[in-house]
């Protein structure tokens, strides 16, 4: 519940008359913005983000408080229920199933899969032809604009038990992936779906690595693993932090496996975005949802201060 | 709700509160109780809105071209002859039924949306609940008791849009479940074309013999969570029904019973042992409904469990998505047999499961009078015929239903030797997550549990969901 | 060449082959399916035929959806663009208390305004405001939410943009909005674009908030119509999504390579120096 309260106390920040009132520290203002006129270039932002994102986001944290349902007798008369809903979900053992389905979707797919296969592309195109890189770049891109609704039919006809694509190619007519490596095969959909945005993110940190420290390493005679270890990692930590940030956040909320799996079977693949959705739309459990949409950030916070904690005080 | 609405990040907090108080806490938005029926009832200049899970060009797209192109035109036509200046408007939706239901949901819930609203069935008494929606006679008076449709339409298909004894709305057609066979498949297996078991042995016998045959799976039964509520429709509830048992029974929901274990028993046949009759794999797939349908249609699959959706719409060579270029001549179809003669509900020998769904009148509308004249016009033989023209399918009027569906034997089938023995999905709020839990029990068939650790789990399940809002019997 | 360096080449390009083959594998069902005469769930050498997007182009919602979602995506992406370059460039300049903690936690929110919970708060809100079946209701709510990652991705991009052309910019007079425009959005262009296409690819795939928020078919967004071309059972009609899936692929695509042509992709770290 902190993350949210501490939510309306800063909100106002983004009004005009507030920051005024502390007291002015210039920290290279190279453009002379001065405190007012920077508030004044955030307050649009802020407003806009008061309006439909702080309000309806506190709105539906309180709705996790009361038992309201879409519903049924619920939806007439909702009640306080206070904690039950939380409680409810942390003694639910579907809930905490899907919790360490999600911890190891992420883990796998993204902190692991897109970060290592993002940096490996990055890393790989320093040395390749133009033109073979903007065929790659492009077609890893793809997999990540087009959308979700289309790509899981993609994904269906690639794993599909009957005539798929995979097994025409591995001739092993039959198998059926999404039932005998459920979890295995959303991981890798996940990776094929996101690792564009650690490509583009990567790429554009190891550009930006001065080139005297990659000749340094050389005539050093570090290896790849040195180079990367000594040279390459002190220079992209940001980005990495950012990187681990947004991916994993991004990665918490995915729902485009719903539409290849449903879940199933048997919710071997019911990460938490798709159990939320079970419960918020399907079962209509509207207070309930919102209980889970609270524990899924704090999840979130705590994984985003360990971050923090490994990648950025070492820098200082 | 009127509120004054002042949006600012510092009162947000405060506002949420608010609102979302007013939001749940008064009634009259949800509009329970109904208007005045006579409000506006001589207006000259009058708007409606219906809406239902139809597009044209997508989802149900026969039953949205016939709201635009004959109900609208023909209702203003017949409205401008008394002088009465209608505008009638069309709100198309045609996506997943949840997400249907969702939005309708939300536009009751806040005080606005159509004037009427086409609903499932199922939904009757969840909206009832929620005072989303109010008896017919309620929101447009006694106007809704004199209507002469009423006798056309039996009382058990009445049934499908009521809760409570009242008539929330009008049924806009009502389905069966049957088994579907092929009989080429069933002539090399040396079964009769003219094949009707009359038990769940004989029926089990059938798919044995279609065992024999090389790349033929012999039969599928929904199973599973993945095909969600057509795995309780068409699997479960009619074989339920077989043992002479309904899912609830005056406020009690039946919980591990001797039928429910029999039913999860004849799930084990067909799934269990290492020679299984049907494919479990296919209950497990997202897209295992699509699979059996494809399979059906290919003649790769003996017999099938299904609606009178399979031969309308997946089946049917001109416009089916899993199209059967000999469908006439290849499918046949059988009643579902009780467990034994006479075993099933009522004594019956054999069982089915119906649903239907059916359209509602807002509570909130403005024009209560003019509504419901509308929504007793689109129920009228004259509109059905018109939405029938070409397509055969089972409406609620017997009356149309004679004519209509001559042309069709398997939906006379249904009407005439089906409908009879069906049984109806009880219209309560927690039947939804009932069905769940049924579906949760038939999965764990399919993954080799035994039928009694089955039951089990399923009763303690039920006794949650059901919790004090009832009682769970096992008799 | 040494043959450890030998190794190394072979190395490379055959993890790119494999790369390649990994990303393309998938998109041959989106090259083959629409133009089967029966459409199926396996790529297979099809039967070729037209007449399915002669279908889709009867259909009276196709098209004019896919037109909504360029005006949704278009809406947004110009309210995310310019509000998001103002914000992020000023808390890049200034440093503002509680900075950090204030984007990340908004960051976090963001993630449940755009998840199913919050949806009926959001349908309420949108409702008092009276911006119920109005695209503009849409834009602001699908803004709202997309508003917090871009404020933090831009951030990073003009925290490593040099500050020595704004300096000498402000000698010469110019006022903030002026150095805003001709000096820092220039050298910023390629993050701007980046968030651009980021921004409409949000847009254009999200299906909840459209059909939640607009009433009228002919005012929804080809997400949603994606998914009226289904049976009343549920079950896909092959023939029109896999043609309206390459309809509806085809604009993202292109302006992905338009974009990237035109000013370059790229998130931070940019600046040749």
């Amino acid at each position: 519940m902190t993350a949210p309260l501490q939510q309306t106390d800063a909100a106002p920040a983004g009004q005009p008359e507030q920051p005024r009132r502390r007291t002015a520290v210039d920290d290279g203002d190279a453009a002379g913005l001065g405190r007012g006129r920077a508030a004044a270039f955030v307050a649009p932002a802020m407003l806009l983000i008061a309006v439909f994102l702080i309000f309806p986001a506190i709105w539906t944290l309180y709705l996790g408080l009361t038992n309201w349902r879409l519903t049924g007798l619920a939806a007439a008369e909702p009640e306080f229920v206070g904690a039950d809903n939380y409680l409810d979900a942390l003694n639910d053992p579907a809930f905490r199933t899907s919790l360490m389905l999600t911890l190891a979707f992420v883990f796998f797919s993204a902190v692991v899969g897109q970060s290592i296969l993002g940096f490996s592309l990055a890393w790989a195109f320093r040395r390749l032809r133009q033109g073979i890189r903007t065929v790659v770049e492009t077609v890893v891109l793809m997999a990540w604009i087009i959308p979700a609704s289309v790509i899981a039919f993609l994904w269906i006809a690639l794993l599909a038990r009957r005539d798929g694509t995979l097994n025409a190619l591995l001739g092993t007519e039959g198998t059926a992936w999404l039932l005998e490596y459920p979890m295995q095969s959303i991981i890798i959909f996940n990776i094929w779906n996101g690792t564009a945005f650690s490509m583009l993110l990567f790429s554009s940190a190891l550009a930006a690595v001065p080139p005297s420290q990659f000749e340094t390493a050389k005539m050093s005679g570090a290896g790849t693993l040195a180079t990367l270890r000594d040279v390459v990692f002190p220079n992209i930590r940001g980005h990495v932090l950012t990187n681990t940030l947004l991916i994993t956040l991004w990665t918490f909320n995915v729902f485009a496996p719903y539409l290849i799996t449903a879940g199933g079977p048997e919710g071997r693949t019911e990460i938490l975005g798709i159990y939320i959705y079970r419960v918020a739309l399907k079962e209509g459990a509207l207070g309930e949802g919102a209980a889970l949409s609270l524990i899924m950030i704090l999840i979130n916070l705590v994984v985003a201060s360990v971050y923090l904690r490994l990648l950025r005080e070492r820098k200082t | 709700m009127k509120l004054n609405t002042r949006l600012g990040g510092s009162v947000a907090g405060l506002l949420a509160a608010t609102l979302v108080l007013a939001a749940c806490g008064s009634d009259d938005d949800g509009g329970s109780g109904g208007g005045d029926p006579s409000q506006n009832a001589d207006a000259t200049e009058v708007t409606l809105t219906i809406t239902d899970n139809a597009i044209v060009g997508g989802k149900n797209s026969e039953g949205a071209t016939w709201v635009t192109e004959w109900v609208i035109p023909e209702f203003t036509a017949m409205q401008e002859e008394k002088g009465v200046d209608v505008t009638v408007e069309f709100e198309e939706n045609g996506v997943d039924d949840e997400e249907y239901k969702t939005k309708i949901a939300l536009d009751l819930q806040s005080g606005e949306g159509a004037d009427i609203i086409g609903i499932d069935g199922i939904w009757t008494g969840e909206f009832a609940e929620a005072g989303y929606i109010a008896p017919l006679s309620d929101v447009a008076g006694d106007a809704v008791d004199e209507w002469d449709g009423w006798e056309q339409i039996p009382e058990s298909v009445q049934q499908a849009m009521s809760f409570g004894g009242e008539k929330y709305g009008i049924p806009l057609g009502t389905d069966g479940r049957v088994i579907f066979f092929n009989k080429e498949l069933f002539a090399q297996a040396g079964l009769p074309e003219d094949w009707q078991p009359t038990s769940w042995d004989e029926l089990l016998d059938a798919a044995r013999a279609l065992q024999q045959l090389d790349g033929v799976t012999p039969m599928q039964i929904n199973a599973g969570t993945a095909m969600g509520e057509a795995t309780t429709m068409q699997g479960f509830l009619p074989f339920l029904a077989g043992t002479g048992e309904l899912i609830e029974e005056d406020g009690a929901w039946r919980g591990a019973s001797a039928g429910v274990t029999e039913t999860l028993g004849f799930y084990a046949e067909v799934y269990g042992g290492d020679e299984p009759l049907g494919d479990p794999l296919i209950q497990q797939e997202a897209q295992g409904r699509d699979t059996s349908f494809q399979m059906f249609a290919d003649g790769e699959l003996g017999m099938l469990i299904e609606s009178d959706y399979l031969w309308r719409s997946v089946i049917n060579p001109e416009e089916g998505i899993a199209p059967m270029p000999n469908r006439d001549e290849v499918v046949g179809w059988a009643k579902i047999p009780a467990r034994e003669p006479g075993a099933g509900v009522n004594g019956q020998d054999f069982v089915s499961m119906s649903g239907g769904t059916g359209r509602v009148l807002n509570p909130n509308t403005e024009y209560p009078q003019q509504a419901w004249e509308l929504l007793q016009f689109m129920n009228s033989p004259e509109a059905y015929e018109a939405m029938l023209a070409g397509s055969a399918r089972i409406t609620p009027r017997d009356d149309v239903n004679a004519e209509a569906l001559a042309g069709d034997p398997m939906l006379s089938y249904i009407a005439e030797e089906v409908l009879p023995i069906t049984s109806y999905r009880p219209s309560l709020a927690l039947y939804p997550q009932v069905s769940v839990a049924l579906q949760e029990a038939t999965a764990a068939i399919v993954s080799g549990d035994s039928p009694e650790e089955a039951a089990a789990s399923y009763q303690s399940e039920l006794e949650d969901i059901v919790g004090d809002d009832g009682s769970v019997t096992t008799d | 060449m040494t043959v450890r360096q030998s190794l190394g080449f072979i190395g490379r390009y055959l993890f790119i082959a494999f790369v390649l083959a990994f990303f393309a594998l998938p998109l041959l069902w989106l090259a083959s399916a629409p133009f089967d005469r029966a459409p199926s769930l396996a790529v297979s050498w099809p039967e070729f035929t037209l007449a399915n997007f002669r279908t889709l182009v009867d259909n009276p919602y196709a098209l004019e959806s896919l037109w909504n979602s360029v005006l949704l995506a278009a809406g947004t992406t110009a309210i995310v663009l310019v509000l998001a370059a103002l914000a992020s460039y000023a808390l890049s300049r200034v440093r503002i208390p509680g900075r950090d903690a204030l984007l990340y936690t908004l960051l976090l929110l963001s993630s449940v305004v755009t998840g199913t919970a919050a949806m009926v708060p959001t349908f309420l809100l949108i409702s008092e405001l009276g911006l119920i079946d109005r695209q503009l209701g849409v834009i602001l709510v699908l803004a709202g939410g997309l508003l917090p990652t871009a404020i933090f991705i831009l951030k990073d991009f003009m925290d490593s943009t040099p500050r020595s052309y704004e300096e000498s910019a402000r000698v010469y007079g110019a006022s903030s909005l002026q150095i805003l425009r001709h000096v820092v959005v220039p050298i910023a262009r390629p993050g701007l674009a980046t968030i651009s296409v980021w921004a409409v690819v949000q847009v254009w795939g999200n299906f909840l908030v459209p059909f939640i928020l607009l009433r009228s078919a002919d005012k929804r967004p080809a997400a949603v119509t994606m998914f009226t071309f289904y049976t009343e059972g549920g079950q896909p009609d092959l023939a029109l999504i896999s043609t309206f899936s390459l309809l509806f692929s085809i604009p993202v695509v292109a302006m992905y390579l338009f974009v990237n042509r035109r000013y370059g992709f790229r998130f931070h770290g940019g600046i040749k120096r």
